[in-house]
């Protein structure tokens, strides 16, 4: 293989980069980015990066250099690479390999590696200013510069999910009047089952954050001067807002790859190593469906990319990717890990700390065995038990 | 210098964290003693919280890992070293003798 071509200049992206070359490969390297910046971390924009003080230097590209940067120039220079940044990929030809760019430019490469993640889902109907999806460095600055524009706003989050209970955390800390809006009956009970998200949902009230659930959102009202003024519930009630958030999901980065013949779905369909139907191209990251599955955490995007290169590089699936998921969450200075496979029906136990102190540790079991674990500010135990969990102590003997 | 604990206090694998500005853990690896900047320059997290195994630290958020002995990372994705500090034992105390700002490698 003498050519190949990274679609996607994130997580996922960087670190196929980076396995490519760790992994043997010196022959040319092309990185594709839709955003103009080159590799940084997603994780800190709910957080860390909402909540900073602004710098002198704030105009600085934080992509580039400090906390969010995910690479240095240093780095750069080994991987040696082109870096095709501020462009979409828009069209893939399977048989010749061909990717085409909105720049009018094809790239033909012998291996294609597909890290487009995914984008967050929109209410229907126009979105005023004011309103916000967070997703990317562009979308943090413009919340960020919202939320700075005067003394206490009111902030409505749609979605009470991780990435909806940040945002509400971070607005919190800031000074602001927060809400959040979940259409659920209680939100991350698919992630976390009843009990432990009824424990997490908590966390709202005791930081004096409105938590209306069972509702969905029927849209936003603006004022003459086309800022958000108001979300109207389903149910028929008006929320007063300032700015919106709405971090209702994502949708995986597919739409350019159809027509590819690739099979799509929720993701671009691969087997257990991250490989397509055509075994040149390979997926990582949140667009990867892998083997039945798509999971949407950073250390998913990091592992399927070592693996989906590996695969590529050896022209099959030489091997497969079967790792622990593991997620975590910062919300109200509460630090939340989960690792594992839970499955509806898991019972969850506390084997150390107390749910009042907002610091335990749960297991998940089914039929005596555990399948998953939560913590909330416990990470010594946790990271313990995650590693019992990846690599199971053989059996006794004898 | 900064006293940390009696040294029958810090048995082997274990570590104490320092709220100092900005914070430094001390561990005991296998007997030798070892001060670190206790958070990890990848993403805020507590490397007393971390694995200990020999020399070596892995972050409990992300799994980077230190070199005690040097402060470098020995994995991604920390990328940058944490500031060492040595480490001395007087009458069954601990004590940490902080290394200054300027000190820092780049």
């Amino acid at each position: 293989m003498k050519s190949v071509t990274v679609i996607g200049a994130s997580l996922a992206g960087l670190y196929a980069a980076r396995a490519l070359r760790a992994q043997g490969y010196d022959g040319r390297l092309t990185i594709v980015g839709a955003e103009p910046h080159r590799p940084y971390d997603r994780p800190p924009l709910s957080k860390e990066f909402l909540t900073a003080p602004a710098t002198a230097d704030g105009d600085a590209d934080p992509a580039a250099e400090g906390p969010l940067a995910l690479t240095d120039a240093e780095e750069l220079a080994g991987l040696d690479a082109e870096w095709i940044l501020g462009t979409r990929a828009t069209a893939l030809d399977t048989r010749h390999r061909a990717v085409r760019l909105d720049t009018g430019r094809t790239l033909t490469t012998d291996g294609i590696v597909l890290a487009t993640g995914a984008a967050p889902r929109r209410l229907p109907g126009p979105a005023p200013d004011g309103s916000h999806t967070l997703r990317t460095l562009d979308d943090a600055r413009a919340l960020r510069a919202d939320l700075a524009r005067g003394g206490p706003a009111r902030v409505v989050v749609i979605g009470g999910g991780f990435i909806g209970a940040e945002v509400a955390a971070s607005c919190a800390a800031l000074g602001h009047r927060v809400a959040v809006v979940e259409a659920a009956p209680l939100p991350l009970v698919p992630q976390l089952g009843e009990s432990m998200a009824e424990l997490c949902a908590r966390l709202h009230g005791d930081h004096g954050v409105a938590l209306l659930t069972g509702t969905g959102v029927r849209g936003l009202r603006a004022g003459g001067d086309g800022r958000v003024t108001a979300v109207e519930l389903a149910d028929g009630r008006l929320l007063s807002a300032d700015v919106v958030v709405t971090g209702i999901g994502v949708r995986p980065a597919t739409d350019w790859l159809e027509g590819s013949g690739l099979p799509l779905g929720d993701g671009v369909r691969c087997d257990a190593g991250c490989v397509t139907p055509i075994p040149a191209i390979v997926a990582a990251g949140d667009v990867a469906h892998v083997a039945g599955a798509r999971a949407e955490h950073w250390t998913s995007a990091t592992e399927q990319a070592a693996t989906a290169v590996h695969n590529l590089l050896a022209g099959r699936t030489a091997r497969t990717h079967r790792a622990l998921p593991y997620f975590w969450s910062d919300q109200y200075g509460v630090r939340i890990q989960f690792a594992g496979r839970r499955r509806p029906g898991d019972v969850p136990r506390i084997v150390e700390g107390s749910p009042d102190d907002r610091s335990f540790l749960a297991r998940y079991e089914r039929d005596g065995r555990t399948t998953a674990l939560l913590a909330l500010n416990r990470p010594r135990p946790f990271m313990r038990l995650r590693r019992e969990l990846a690599h199971p102590s053989p059996a006794p003997t004898g | 210098m900064i006293p940390v604990c009696h040294l029958a206090d810090l048995p082997a694998g274990e570590s104490v964290r320092l709220d100092t500005t900005p914070p430094i853990a001390v561990f005991n690896a296998d007997g030798e003693l070892y001060a670190i900047d206790d958070t990890c320059t990848h993403q805020d997290a507590s490397l007393a919280d971390g694995w200990l195994e020999g020399c070596l630290v892995e972050c409990p958020l992300h799994a980077a890992s230190f070199d005690l002995r040097t402060g470098a990372p020995t994995c991604l994705p920390a990328r940058r070293p944490v500031r060492t500090h040595p480490v001395t034992v007087e009458d069954g105390m601990v004590y940490v003798h902080r290394t200054a700002e300027e000190d820092t490698a780049a």
